[in-house]
């Protein structure tokens, strides 16, 4: 199983809850805005701590509420790809630094990368001279420089327009197909969730 | 009115000592200044609201009584001064060290205050982006906190040296007015107003003071404007 998870937080009003046992491909959670899905995102990545439950990735429990015995392992060491809805790109470092921020020095595979994403002529931009979509296209690409073992989207389509959105619909698949990486995709957008997903859940 | 344009090296060499006091004064200030911006920035404790206070509380309280509170910790008998006495061997007061020392007291609240403001407007949106990249809370600190916040950090040290150089009555009564030593411009201007006949004097001391606080302002403010901007300067 790609991804385990059974948590339920409560945030102000609202309470999250979700189970999901998931394979290989696109997990899709889809559904209104406000039910929490980015929350699940967050703790899945290791944001936000869930009340109570469990995450496991590929068999390695990230999280498991429990005294004694719980886990919590830090975001930095859970190696999860995530690409915001804004791409929080780091706005005092040029695209390059962006990229290899989670690479850990090396370069490897920053040739491939942004050959796909076709990010190679912004390079030596910086962030706020960058469109929206060039900006998605490079926080993607900076997710999978970290050599991660998932990948979590949080509605990286809903700021861009058409023409764009089919440009970074396509990377995903390329990173779901060719990459192989099991990805867990947040959408309030039918379509999307239809066209991404492996299989999508409701919440 | 001649006078008023002859400088020599009497002026010379109180403007050295202030710039020299004040310099000393922001540059040890500014990491305990830092370090306080950041604890009241991110992390909740308890007695918060006490320490945040106290902090600020140069700002308010009488310049003497400050002063007088430098004495009694620095003085032979004082728990520092006492300390510094044995150990070291040397002590603060009637000399420059102390009067920075007094200095840095009073510019730690603007320090603390320009710096706080930078820090919370730090986006932890991003720390928690590169948090997921596989930075550790150090490494965050030194690559997105700290290079975010610069312009504030910079802002509140100008802000800072202006005021040490400035400051007056907590030096006065700390470690009292020596030529030489401890008598920067504003007591240097205090002096020769006691004095019949050095109006010149006043005058030249006082043009460079006020020259001194202009640019230090402009500075802080044009940082503090990048800083709002979301601009970095490094």
């Amino acid at each position: 199983m790609s991804f385990e998870i059974d948590i339920a937080k409560r945030l102000g009003e609202t309470d999250i809850a979700l189970t999901l046992e998931a394979g290989e491909g696109a997990t899709v959670l889809f559904g209104p805005s406000g039910v929490g899905k980015s929350s699940v995102l967050n703790m899945v990545a290791g944001l936000l701590r869930p009340d109570r439950g469990r995450i496991a990735i590929d068999g390695e429990t990230l999280f498991k509420a429990a005294k004694p015995g719980g886990v919590d392992v830090p975001p930095e060491r859970r190696r999860a790809g995530y690409v915001f809805q804004d791409a929080r790109l780091f706005p005092h470092m040029r695209v390059r630094a962006n990229l290899l921020y989670g690479a850990g020095g090396k370069a490897d595979g920053l040739e491939d990368t942004i050959g796909f994403l076709g990010i190679d002529h912004l390079l030596d931009r910086w962030p706020r001279t960058l469109s929206g979509g060039e900006a998605q296209r490079v926080a993607i690409g900076r997710a999978l420089l970290s050599r991660p073992r998932f990948l979590l989207l949080d509605e990286p389509l809903s700021s861009l327009d058409r023409a764009r959105r089919e440009e970074i619909m396509q990377a995903i698949e390329h990173v779901r197909d060719v990459l192989a990486l099991p990805i867990l995709m947040v959408t309030h957008d039918p379509a999307e969730a239809e066209r991404i997903g492996t299989r999508v859940v409701r919440m | 009115m001649l006078d008023a344009v002859e400088w020599g090296a009497a002026e010379w060499g109180i403007v050295a000592l202030s710039l020299k006091v004040g310099g000393v004064a922001m540059l040890v200030t500014l990491p305990v200044a830092f370090a306080l911006a950041w604890l009241l920035a991110r992390v909740r404790f308890p007695g918060k609201v006490i320490v945040d206070a106290a902090i600020h509380l140069p700002l308010v309280v009488p310049p003497v009584v400050t002063g007088w509170l430098l004495l009694l910790a620095f003085g032979p008998n004082g728990p520092i001064g006492a300390w510094l006495q044995d150990w070291f061997c040397v002590t603060v007061l009637f000399r420059w060290t102390g009067a920075a020392i007094a200095a840095g007291v009073m510019a730690l609240p603007l320090m603390v205050r320009a710096m706080r403001i930078s820090i919370e407007a730090v986006d932890r949106r991003l720390e928690n982006a590169a948090r997921t990249l596989g930075a550790g809370p150090w490494r965050v600190f030194w690559t997105l906190t700290l290079p975010l916040s610069i312009p504030g950090v910079l802002a509140g040290a100008v802000l800072g040296f202006a005021r040490s150089i400035g400051e007056f009555g907590a030096t006065i009564t700390f470690v009292s007015n020596v030529p030489g030593e401890t008598q920067t411009l504003p007591l240097a201007i205090y002096s020769a107003l006691q004095q019949p006949g050095a109006d010149a004097m006043v005058w030249r001391l006082s043009c460079v003071s006020v020259g001194l606080s202009l640019i230090a302002l402009i500075a802080s403010e044009l940082l503090t404007r990048r800083a709002g901007r979301g601009l970095h300067v490094l």
